[in-house]
């Protein structure tokens, strides 16, 4: 039980043994559907960025997908594909947390005292992982943030895709130039979220393990 | 600079390929040129080329032509794409094109005739002067380009379904089809082409349409991407039968609305 969060949720947790499900069914089917939709996403995204910069920066093409004929049709191509996997499987997903009670259970509430206490402790190695049902603040407002950040990624992505058909929604995003940028920081968002992420699967294999099997 | 009065003959395709393909990074340069060699004058006038070759290519190419329906079925005819002031109008106005501005084809004006065919009734070619003779309109959007960077520009011109109807189209017919004077070509789709803002395009910001930007004809779409706006237009064809287009064939999404 990590030590800040642990009377305050005591009550609605299932008794944490090995044998409880940390991660149900859906979630790891869903959370692995999206692995696959992130990576073609992202990387088809970086060559898209790189046909024409935001920044005074480009991603090499190495890390990048879709060789094309010019390079660029080649990520369109994943990148309006891999779009509906990303959506389909994001509002599944989404739709189940909501209706299932488990965003509010596991990621609410998220107080600013426990989440600069529980990052304290994290920076000094000192919070724990003994119980991976229980999130600590750090970790609530990193989740909702990811699913926040998804969410606007998805609404200035088609932003930026039909910018005429819904410019009610691009005009939300400042109109097509600005929803670009948009587009391109929830991007960064998430990947940031995802070296912070996966960084800590590997430094608590347990984590992985409950993301694989469930418990 | 070579003239160019008719389509594609004077336009050295082997140049034009190595051009296109100096704007490539390396490694798809090298693909593009073999397979461009390998195929020669093929890969300009088929509706399947090297995307096509695998397996992935082949699910991708279905997935675009899954998003082409959902694109068609989206597109509301009568919704209007935003426009702006003259102050918006960004100068100066990006030259862009598949070649050097320099290698922009040269179209004489005087001698130029717009070729009417397909199926409508009147298949007369029309002159510049009878094309200028027709009701303008101006309209200040913005153009969109499919690597992401957007300009706001003035195009005056006749909108495209008064020529239409003024010509007896079949207006229930699928396509429009572009020819340009260099080869590059254009499939929409019929209610594209009957948006209010698709025109015919003699002018960009007040002044003749300058050779870069497509000298004397242009189609401006404001409700697709700029490759979808093709320049220097010498033959429009009514069709039912989809033939496709120059980047269309290398792999961009066909419908590409915006």
């Amino acid at each position: 039980m990590s030590s800040g969060t642990a009377d305050a949720r005591a009550a609605d947790l299932p008794v944490a043994s090995s044998a409880a499900v940390i991660h149900p069914g859906w979630v790891r089917v869903t959370h692995w559907i999206n692995v696959i939709a992130m990576f073609v996403m992202i990387t088809s995204g970086w060559r898209i960025y790189d046909a024409s910069p935001l920044f005074g920066f480009i991603f090499p093409p190495a890390i990048t997908i879709g060789d094309g004929l010019d390079g660029l049709s080649g990520a369109l191509l994943w990148h309006f594909a891999a779009m509906w996997l990303f959506v389909v499987n994001g509002a599944i997903y989404v739709t189940l947390g909501i209706v299932s009670g488990r965003f509010r259970r596991k990621l609410l509430p998220i107080r600013p005292a426990e989440v600069v206490r529980d990052l304290r402790a994290a920076l000094s190695g000192r919070l724990s992982h003994d119980d991976l049902s229980v999130y600590n603040s750090v970790q609530r407002l990193l989740y909702l943030g990811v699913i926040v950040a998804g969410v606007v990624v998805v609404l200035s992505g088609v932003s930026i895709w039909k910018p005429v058909q819904f410019q009610e929604l691009a005009a939300v995003f400042g109109g097509y130039a600005v929803a670009r940028y948009v587009h391109f920081f929830a991007m960064a968002a998430i990947v940031a979220f995802l070296l912070v992420h996966i960084t800590l699967a590997v430094l608590v294999p347990r984590s992985l393990r409950a993301m694989i099997i469930g418990r | 600079m070579r003239k160019i009065r008719k389509a594609i003959p004077g336009v050295d395709t082997g140049l034009l390929i190595k051009d296109a393909a100096k704007l490539l990074p390396d490694p798809s340069r090298r693909l593009f040129l073999r397979a461009a060699t390998s195929l020669g004058a093929i890969t300009f006038l088929t509706g399947c080329d090297i995307v096509d070759q695998d397996t992935a290519g082949k699910a991708l190419m279905a997935i675009s032509r899954f998003n082409d329906r959902v694109q068609a079925l989206l597109f509301n005819p009568n919704k209007l794409a935003p426009t702006y002031p003259e102050s918006a109008i960004t100068r100066p106005f990006p030259f862009n094109a598949y070649y050097y501005e320099d290698d922009a084809p040269e179209v004489e004006g005087e001698t130029y005739m717009l070729e009417v065919g397909g199926l409508v009734e009147n298949k007369k070619s029309w002159t510049l002067e009878e094309l200028y003779a027709l009701p303008q309109e101006k309209q200040i959007t913005r153009h969109i380009c499919i690597e992401g960077w957007s300009a706001i520009g003035s195009w005056t011109g006749t909108p495209l379904r008064d020529f239409l109807k003024r010509v007896g189209a079949d207006l229930t017919a699928k396509y429009v089809w572009f020819q340009c004077a260099e080869g590059y070509s254009n499939t929409i789709d019929m209610p594209t082409a009957l948006h209010p803002q698709s025109q015919m395009t003699f002018r960009f910001d007040n002044e003749i349409l300058p050779r870069k930007y497509g000298f004397p004809m242009k189609i401006r779409i404001p409700t697709k991407l700029g490759f979808k706006n093709p320049k220097h237009v010498i033959g429009m064809h009514v069709t039912n039968q989809n033939l496709g287009g120059y980047w269309e064939d290398r792999g961009y999404n066909w419908f590409s609305g915006s």
